[in-house]
């Protein structure tokens, strides 16, 4: 049996850093994509957002997220692709937050119903976060390209990562 | 490098029901179900092991938006992965199981799983089935109703070396 879980692509942000990370002409013979991340910002914000589109789509995204932050406990509801949390370049220095997107069926029919978890961890006593999410892009379409960028169009630090799998489910 | 992730099975839902893999092999060190679809009514993503109907327990943080908390089962007859996030006949909903060590005849079992529908809510659970046994069978279901047809539920192996 192969080995399913096969990575598509993957992009280093080089010095000067860049507006988004872009997967383009996905192929659509995998069952599920995973996007595993390592990224800050270079804004003056702490913590910033990272938003996730699909093939350039910046409407029909629900989400309901769970989070802690710091010692308290919530959740909330949006409309819109900010659907992660990183540092930003406020926060302590040489500290990239970690996150995983899970989209099962990009290639099918239906709405697209995906995870988002990811983590602004510093060494801070405020400004630390985690965050579960469940999102839907309200789009039949398959999926053949995702960009993460910020939410505030600040920029990606050098040295991000993040990297495209593909995952078969025969 | 040998194989690491690997599809065990997988089954599309053609009318709707419950999925039941069975004589899962022990060659892998970790299971890993995922689950994308909808229910024919509101239904807790819910899993039992090697047909048992008792000594199970979950742990859940629960959150639908606009508040969040924590839920207990205990001495539950089958394992529910959630409570706000549930399956439902309106939205897509998704989840993930991962179930460790499953094939060790010493501990008993723990399961990570999340439930997502970005309508309803999100949870993120640990469950335990108090059994030594291996894992041969698990079924998959929506509790208090079922799985819809076109949904997705997939079975891979993890091997840790």
């Amino acid at each position: 049996m192969p080995d399913t879980f096969i990575k598509i692509a993957s992009v280093t942000v080089g010095s000067g850093g860049a507006s988004s990370i872009d997967f383009t002409s996905i192929p659509s013979t995998y069952t599920d994509l995973v996007v595993k991340y390592s990224i800050r910002t270079t804004s003056a914000n702490q913590i910033d957002y990272l938003k996730c589109e699909f093939n350039g789509s910046t409407t029909s995204y629900t989400e309901r997220v769970l989070y802690g932050y710091g010692t308290t406990v919530g959740s909330a509801s949006n409309s819109g692709s900010y659907d992660n949390i990183i540092n930003g370049g406020a926060n302590t220095a040489s500290t990239f937050s970690n996150g995983e997107i899970y989209v099962p069926n990009y290639a099918g029919s239906n709405y697209k119903s995906f995870s988002s978890d990811s983590v602004a961890e510093s060494n801070t006593t405020s400004n630390n976060m985690l965050m579960l999410a469940a999102e839907l892009w309200s789009n039949t379409s398959a999926i053949t390209s995702i960009k993460l960028s910020d939410l505030s169009s600040g920029t990606i630090a050098q040295y991000s990562t993040a990297t495209l799998y593909g995952i078969k489910n025969s | 490098m040998p194989s690491t992730y690997t599809p065990i099975a997988t089954t599309t839902l053609g009318s709707a029901g419950t999925v039941t893999f069975s004589s899962i092999p022990a060659t892998y060190t970790d299971l890993i179900v995922i689950v994308n679809g909808k229910a024919t009514g509101n239904g807790q993503l819910s899993m039992r092991i090697n047909g048992g109907t008792s000594l199970y327990s979950t742990t859940s943080l629960t959150a639908n938006g606009s508040s969040a908390g924590s839920t207990r089962e205990t001495a539950a007859t089958y394992l529910q992965f959630g409570y706000y996030g549930y399956f439902d006949a309106s939205n897509q909903a998704m989840a993930i199981a991962h179930i460790m060590n499953y094939a060790n005849t010493t501990t008993f079992k723990t399961i990570l799983a999340t439930e997502r529908n970005s309508a309803t809510g999100v949870d993120a659970s640990v469950g335990l089935w108090r059994s030594t046994s291996a894992i041969n069978s698990v079924e998959v279901y929506a509790s208090g109703a079922n799985l819809a047809a076109g949904t997705v539920v997939s079975l891979y192996g993890v091997k840790s070396a």
